[in-house]
């Protein structure tokens, strides 16, 4: 293997000079007072080579001898990572020893040791390409598969397949003879190199099926489907982290990854302490159970930071290709980017706008390009939602990393200081926010089959009440309550209802943080009832004091148990209140 | 500091800048110190023989022949249990005419803890005042500043947290901090008889601005040693954080680094972040200590979107606005700005059950009280129950908001009980049954 000296170092960027071949991103380590330190490739000229040091370069001198490794960053992927703490190169947190994080300490993240039930799938005599199921574990209740080498080329032949039995994922699970007749010994365990993007599914077509998150603002007004991207930005204390984990806790998935890139450790601390008691709304099982997180927090190594996001979307490809649906989460992949343009600085590399690297724009489309819904090589499916959060400097959206993933993210969910202020949660912008699938024919089908053809043509027709409810606000401001017909407040407060009523949920409360689709679709008719009746008040304050009385009992009705007596009492309160009007 | 025998003096500077020099020397390690004629230094900058120095104090008066040793190790602090009661300057030298600190010697700025070995923070710090005890309470653990310009009084409120405060040692890092506010920290103290608990990193506006730098490294290092080997709570308060950022891009820009955002460097995040999360709570397995920090971040004309006030939002759990209330004059927590986003930890459950429907009803008729205050200054007129919230507010703000309020929970929520029974009628206050069957009485 090729052995390097250090000529230079400059906070965690170290110049090399190399005795043979190097390859762009290929990892290294470099040696210093018995610390290991894992390092990347970024940049070669002649014989210098420019690594970024995944740790703190503290006492490195010049002399100091590295070693490389022939790979790329990659990731170990096999039975046994679920409901694990990572770090961002992919280190088992609790295998750790010590309270603090030691430099050059990296842990297996696989636990080597413990045995599996295998369940052959292939058999002798199949013919099977890169990606293909052998067989299938169980972990955790979900059904893994051990798959064909990603790396391998063209088509290869099942030799000998093992019996259904115990077996450690570095056992021998079959043996492949490839096209040119050798034979590759398979075990559960692959390697993954994180830049690069698994394809080894048969088609990546438009996302189409509803992900139900319980989250009202969401599914009903901007819903994301499986496969689909996602990003939210927001100022700081806006909700966007009780929003990703009110996501994480309630979606529809049967694997989430939470990629904690840059953030509170605090936070992360919050998720490892209350997601063990938690329950899956969807199966009951503990929610720890399907969930992996990946920590690297923002007093962490830099560019281990950026490979955090990677690492993440790696171990969802892996799951995907199971036929798995994944959901991941980055929190928040602003301080990926500004991790990426400390690293650009100190290349010395030209800036774009903010001092951002000019291929950010490029890096942001490739990363949310790699989630999507698959139909893989066996027929099967699976899918990567991805949800990122910005935190974007000042609040002002009008920033690179805002622009940029507004570009390719489908659904935009604009967390708005105004609303936070107005403790409005989630304080997700009715008017600002999209989601593309709404205008996706694949999508209205869909919708059709599971709920009705009904359903969009309602979501559109609120979503132009609010923008009318919001113009008309603005007009009250200027002239007055009493300077505008009593029909526009008529119109105003029923933009109100919208709000009160779908849009904002308390995620701390037991029952109104979760809605069911079936619910979301009773409220929606509901409103849409409301809000079609021409009430004919005289008075604006008649107004005022009907629909502020309507919002409490529909707030009461949201608070109520699905299906409870008390749901029904206040169903029938509002009905009472309407038979007046109808 | 004090040269060894046989270490290798260089007497050749090459390149000279405002704040760094440039050397030829060969075996030295990155971030390591150096003296250059006595001056400490710091290498930044590594590139074959040619090695660049950060000069703390300045590089006014170095000749090109200027001595220059490298000693081998990066900043180190002495800790030991005589720090207690001891001011040092910010490399960590008694600045107090008292003996030099013998302990064990430790690099500061050290690695961070394993997320996976810290503890949710659960334990409350009970200050007195109820715009932070009772509307955005703290909680060890935790690192929150004071958003504050600088003509508030906020060195008085942290001092008076600090000192009611029930911690084990307080940790003073003053930065750019004015000698007229040194003494007043150290008379206060001192005045409290509290001095055997409190130590001090100081950089005052007399001393160089880039010493400043290692101010919260000293502070928090000092904390770690407490909190780690003593189990100790040890409440850290750093004053004032803008002045640090100042440091910081004067570095980066006397070494070329394109700025990003308000001519602050790209790494302002992680620069911040890295002090900030030095704030810990650690599981009883190891010993349950902590470290919680209380910071300043003076803003210019209240200003958040600067990127200092920016990115600390976005690193501390919360933020501590101060206003002067021209009702009561007196300065209160403003209780619309101020967050603290640990609060949920323990209101209502460290405290009495009532605590989090008591601070929201009385913050929503704050409210409604400063909606009344529009109206009537647009010449409207005010309806009754406006007139009761404008007298609940004075007298809100006067016996709970103000920061001279000294009261323990339980009487701040009995305060307010006795403000709302005074002023509205039950259904108005919009309070769960059960608690007003217990309080209003």
């Amino acid at each position: 293997m090729t052995k390097g000296t250090v000529s230079g170092v400059i906070a965690n960027m170290v110049t090399l000079k190399v005795d043979g071949p190097v390859t762009q991103g290929e990892i290294c380590y470099i040696e210093t007072g018995g610390d290991r330190l894992m390092s990347e490739v970024i940049k070669v000229v002649g014989s210098d080579v420019y690594v970024q040091v995944f740790e703190s370069t503290r006492g490195l001198k010049v002399g100091a001898v590295a070693e490389f490794t022939g790979h790329m960053l990659e990731v170990k992927l096999a039975p046994g990572m679920l409901s694990k703490n990572f770090d961002g190169l992919q280190n088992d947190l609790d295998k750790m020893e010590g309270v603090f994080l030691k430099r050059g300490q990296y842990t297996d993240p696989i636990d080597e040791d413990r045995l599996w039930e295998f369940t052959p799938i292939a058999k002798v005599g199949d013919e099977v390409q890169a990606a293909d199921w052998l067989g299938g574990v169980e972990e955790n209740s979900q059904p893994l598969k051990i798959m064909v080498p990603f790396q391998l080329e063209g088509k290869a032949k099942v030799k000998s397949i093992v019996a259904k039995g115990q077996y450690k994922v570095s056992d021998v699970v079959a043996v492949l003879t490839d096209a040119e007749g050798k034979d590759i010994e398979v075990n559960m365990i692959q390697h993954w190199p994180v830049k690069f993007a698994m394809t080894q599914y048969k088609q990546k077509p438009r996302p189409f099926k509803l992900l139900e998150t319980g989250v009202r603002t969401i599914d009903t007004f901007n819903p994301i489907v499986e496969g689909g991207t996602g990003f939210i930005p927001g100022p700081f204390g806006t909700g966007k982290t009780v929003l990703q984990h009110a996501i994480s806790k309630q979606a529809e998935a049967d694997i989430v990854i939470i990629a904690a890139c840059g953030e509170r450790a605090n936070e992360v601390v919050e998720i490892f302490t209350e997601f063990p008691e938690l329950d899956d709304p969807h199966t009951g099982r503990k929610l720890m159970e399907r969930t992996i997180i990946i920590a690297n927090t923002s007093n962490m190594p830099v560019a281990a930071r950026e490979a955090s996001v990677y690492t993440a979307m790696t171990m969802a490809e892996y799951y995907r290709a199971m036929g798995l649906r994944v959901l991941l989460m980055a929190d928040s992949t602003s301080r990926w980017a500004q991790a990426l343009r400390e690293m650009s600085n100190r290349m010395e590399e030209l800036p774009g706008p903010d001092a951002f690297p000019m291929d950010l724009s490029a890096l942001i489309s490739n990363f949310y390009g790699r989630a999507g819904y698959v139909y893989l090589n066996n027929g099967e499916v699976g899918s990567i939602t991805f949800i990122g959060t910005v935190s974007p400097a000042g609040g002002n959206l009008k920033e690179p990393v805002t622009e940029n993933t507004k570009k390719v993210a489908r659904c935009f969910y604009a967390l708005e200081q105004d609303r936070a202020d107005k403790k409005r949660y989630p304080a997700v912008n009715p008017i600002d926010s999209y989601s593309k699938y709404l205008e996706y024919p694949e999508f209205a089908e869909y919708i059709k089959e599971r709920i009705n053809d009904r359903w969009i043509p309602k979501v559109l027709d609120l979503k132009t009440r609010m923008q009318r409810g919001k113009e008309i606000a603005e007009q009250i401001n200027i002239l007055g309550d009493d300077g505008v017909p009593v029909d526009y407040h008529e119109t105003f407060w029923k933009s109100e209802i919208i709000d009160f009523v779908i849009l904002q949920q308390d995620a701390f409360d037991e029952v109104d943080a979760v809605t069911s689709l079936e619910r979301q679709e009773e409220i929606l008719d509901l409103v849409v009832e409301i809000c079609n009746i021409d009430f004919k008040f005289d008075n604006f304050l008649d107004v005022v004091d009907y629909f502020k009385k309507m919002i409490n009992v529909c707030k009461q009705m949201n608070y109520s148990e699905y299906k409870s007596e008390q749901y029904y009492d206040f169903k029938n309160q509002i009905q009472e209140m309407l038979a007046g009007h109808k | 500091m004090a040269t060894t025998a046989f270490q290798k003096v260089y007497t050749k500077i090459s390149q000279i800048t405002k704040a760094t020099c440039s050397l030829k020397a060969k075996g030295v390690g990155y971030d390591e110190l150096a003296t250059i004629n006595g001056k400490l230094a710091q290498v930044v900058k590594i590139a074959g023989d040619d090695v660049t120095l950060q000069v703390f104090e300045g590089t006014g008066g170095i000749p090109t022949n200027a001595e220059v040793v490298f000693l081998g190790k990066a900043p180190t602090l002495k800790v030991g249990d005589q720090l207690s009661g001891r001011f040092f300057n910010a490399y960590g030298a008694p600045i107090d005419g008292g003996p030099e600190i013998e302990g064990k010697e430790v690099e500061i700025g050290g690695p961070s803890v394993n997320p996976v070995r810290r503890k949710q923070p659960s334990e409350l710090i009970a200050t007195g005042i109820a715009g932070i005890d009772l509307n955005n309470t703290l909680v060890s653990g935790q690192k929150i500043p004071f958003f504050a310009d600088p003509d508030q009084p906020f060195n008085e409120v942290m001092a008076m947290v600090a000192l009611r405060a029930k911690v084990d040692k307080i940790i003073l890092g003053g930065m750019g901090m004015t000698n007229d506010d040194y003494y007043f920290f150290r008379n206060t103290f001192s005045n409290a008889g509290a001095l055997d608990r409190i130590i001090c990193f100081m950089n005052t506006t007399e001393d160089p601005a880039v010493e400043r730098l290692l101010i919260p490294d000293m502070a928090l290092t000092a904390a770690e040693y407490f909190a780690v080997e003593k189990n100790e709570k040890v409440l850290v308060l750093l004053t004032d954080m803008t002045s640090y950022a100042d440091s910081l891009a004067i570095v980066s820009n006397r070494m070329d680094q394109i700025p990003s955002k308000d001519s602050m460097p790209g790494s302002l995040y992680s620069d911040l972040a890295k002090i900030y999360e030095k704030a810990v709570q650690f599981p009883d397995e190891v010993g349950g200590g902590s470290i919680t920090i209380i910071a300043v971040t003076t803003l210019s004309g209240g200003d958040i979107t600067h990127a200092v006030p920016d990115n600390t939002g976005y690193i501390t759990e919360g933020q501590l606005y101060l206003r002067r209330d021209s009702d009561v004059g007196k300065v209160i927590v403003d209780p619309f700005r101020s967050l603290s986003r640990l609060k949920q930890l323990v209101a209502g459950k460290k405290t009495r059950k009532d605590h989090s429907q008591v601070m929201n009803a009385a913050i929503r008729l704050y409210s409604d009280a400063a909606n009344a205050k529009t109206k009537l200054e647009n010449g409207f007129d005010l309806t009754d129950y406006d007139n009761r919230c404008l007298d609940f507010a004075k007298d809100y703000a006067e016996k709970l908001l103000a920061i001279d309020v000294n009261l323990d929970t339980e009487e701040m929520l009995d305060v307010t009980w006795t403000l709302f029974r005074k002023y509205f009628k039950i259904e108005e206050v919009n309070i769960k049954k059960e608690f007003t069957d217990i309080y209003w009485k």
